[in-house]
């Protein structure tokens, strides 16, 4: 691998942007987890599908073009994060019905248009369920922008974006402005989600911003702790998925969710051996 | 006399079709408690919520320090317990301390500063051997005062605390009382208590609100407990209660 790293720009490139998605991924995927949006991802990814493919139709039918399905599938995406915020607005007292409804005219737009551009191809396989061979030198300039913007935003809105995940209505009391923080958060949620795809597909999405952080609020004591060993655990997915998908040939979203799904199984399984044999010390001084 | 730091003019507010505070005018003198009590559905929580902000104001005008509600800019001056604190999220991964640091609003604070403010509000709360334990992990009547700690860290001038003793066992309930009569007291923070139990809290308080959708009475405590049963129940709203659910 380490061989094959040096000698292909694209496995390389792909490999720089596993390290980023899988830094921003669990960071965002934290504050989605506790807000209890985790079908956040899931809704907006199949919006990213639809401009995925609304871009490759594009491309089929005008050769020459700007922009790539890369770059539709960001737009889609930021249009959807912004209907999300819209219905939910709408719908105050039922916030989850937003992502159904975005779902499912993702998928219908996905339909129309991979039909429109002749059909199920690798292209849209890779979409789906990710590639180890799928970034390009500009797209990834594009994620490394987009994990800066991230990583910026967070830290300057650290304190604010943890009030309002914690207590809403405390958050506006102190005068924190919702809306504005709101917006910039599902805007960062779209641009993670599109970035993501390249390596897990649309399809799994949702499982690198959900699974790292279920496995790391099982060990966490505190919110920062949390994020950063959802983080851990996120880079560990990433780097044994890709590698091991790249050997055996399995697109990466396979295998990095089966890396994660072990980590959360064995974390669980520590903690369960670990309770008994406390239990078990209780006892020795209760004889 | 202490100037005002709420006012309330001639506030009418409505829901669907049908108003649930009218005619509600009143002051809060800065440096007073006040019990606000009234039965349910009566407007308190509607009136909370109207004067910090978070409902808008639909007729009437409300000042908070000089300033109408909707350009007030609150940056700590105005803190709030409210009815809910208790129903968030108990998986929530964080640690009393971090709930704590929710209230400092100022980022200009070192690190150090920010940690002595935490440790002295939940000093002031009888808490500051929990700074390290999880929020979940604490029973519904040491989160309380958790959220307590949380609403005095950034020393507020004015408190809201919207029915903070539910679920908080009737000793602690005491202990609670004489906590806020401390903090009104000792740091001259103005509170405003919404409360059930009138009989509890008249020995507290400096003013007692009477709210059944306008407000029945207003003034000395007292003056209130020394009425016969009968007037007092009219104004606490009973009555009125019993008639609005009579159709
Ligand atoms: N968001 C809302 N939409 C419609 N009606 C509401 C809403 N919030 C409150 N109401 C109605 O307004 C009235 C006053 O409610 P409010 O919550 O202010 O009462 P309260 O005095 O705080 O009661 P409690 O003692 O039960 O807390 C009630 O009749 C309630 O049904
Ligand atoms: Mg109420």
């Amino acid at each position: 691998m380490l061989e094959a790293l040096l000698k292909f720009e694209l496995l390389r490139n792909t490999f720089y942007t596993g390290l980023l998605v899988g830094l921003i991924a669990p960071l965002l995927g934290t504050f989605i987890v506790v807000r209890r949006q985790s079908m956040i991802a899931d809704g907006l990814s199949h919006v990213t599908l639809a401009g995925l493919a609304f871009g490759l139709f594009m491309q089929k039918k005008y050769t020459l073009l700007m922009f790539t399905p890369f770059h539709t599938g960001i737009a889609f995406s930021i249009i959807g994060a912004l209907i999300i915020e819209n219905l939910r607005d709408v719908y105050k007292a039922f916030q989850e019905i937003a992502i159904p409804i975005i779902l499912s005219m993702g998928v219908g737009l996905s339909i129309v248009f991979i039909a429109l551009a002749d059909g199920i191809n690798t292209n849209i396989f890779s979409y789906l369920f990710g590639s180890v061979a799928a970034v390009s030198r500009s797209d990834l300039y594009l994620i490394i922008t987009i994990s800066l913007f991230v990583l910026i935003m967070i830290f300057a809105l650290y304190q604010k974006l943890f009030a309002l995940s914690f207590d809403e209505e405390f958050a506006k009391v102190s005068g924190i402005q919702a809306k504005l923080i709101h917006f910039i958060f599902i805007l960062m949620t779209a641009l993670v989600i599109s970035a993501s795809i390249r390596i897990v597909g649309v399809l799994l999405v949702s499982a690198l911003m959900t699974l790292p952080v279920a496995t790391s609020m099982r060990v966490a004591k505190s919110f920062k702790q949390t994020i950063i060993y959802s983080i851990i655990y996120g880079e560990i997915a990433v780097i044994l998925g890709l590698i091991s998908g790249y050997y055996f040939e399995i697109p990466p979203g396979g295998t990095i969710v089966i890396v994660s799904s072990l980590l959360l199984g064995l974390t669980l399984l520590y903690n369960k051996v670990k309770f008994k044999v406390a239990l078990k010390k209780d006892d020795h001084y209760a004889a | 006399m202490s100037k005002p730091i709420i006012s309330v003019k001639n506030v009418l507010h409505r829901y669907d079709q049908q108003n649930v505070l009218e005619h509600i005018n009143f002051d809060i003198l800065k440096g007073s408690f006040v019990g606000l009590v009234g039965p349910n559905g009566s407007g308190k929580t509607t009136l909370i919520k109207l004067i910090l902000g978070i409902e808008k104001l639909q007729k009437g005008q409300i000042f908070a320090f000089d300033h109408p509600i909707q350009k007030f800019k609150n940056k700590g001056r105005i803190s709030y317990v409210s009815q809910k604190s208790n129903s968030f999220n108990r998986g929530f991964p964080a640690t009393v301390k971090e709930v704590v640091s929710m209230g400092i609003i100022s980022n200009q604070l070192s690190k150090k500063k920010k940690y002595e403010q935490i440790i002295h509000a939940l000093t002031q709360v009888n808490m500051e051997h929990y700074l390290n334990r999880n929020i979940g992990d604490l029973s519904g009547g040491q989160q309380q005062r958790i959220f307590i700690a949380r609403a005095i860290v950034s020393q507020p001038e004015l408190l809201i605390l919207d029915e903070p003793t539910v679920g908080v066992d009737s000793e602690n309930v005491q202990h609670f009382y004489q906590l806020l009569s401390k903090l009104n007291k000792k740091l001259g923070i103005t509170l405003v208590l919404v409360s059930h139990d009138i009989g509890a809290i008249t020995t507290y308080v400096t003013d007692l609100l009477c709210l059944n959708k306008s407000i029945h009475y207003h003034g000395n405590p007292g003056d209130f407990e020394n009425m016969p049963d009968e007037q007092r129940s009219t104004l606490y709203g009973h009555q009125i209660h019993t008639i609005t659910h009579d159709h």
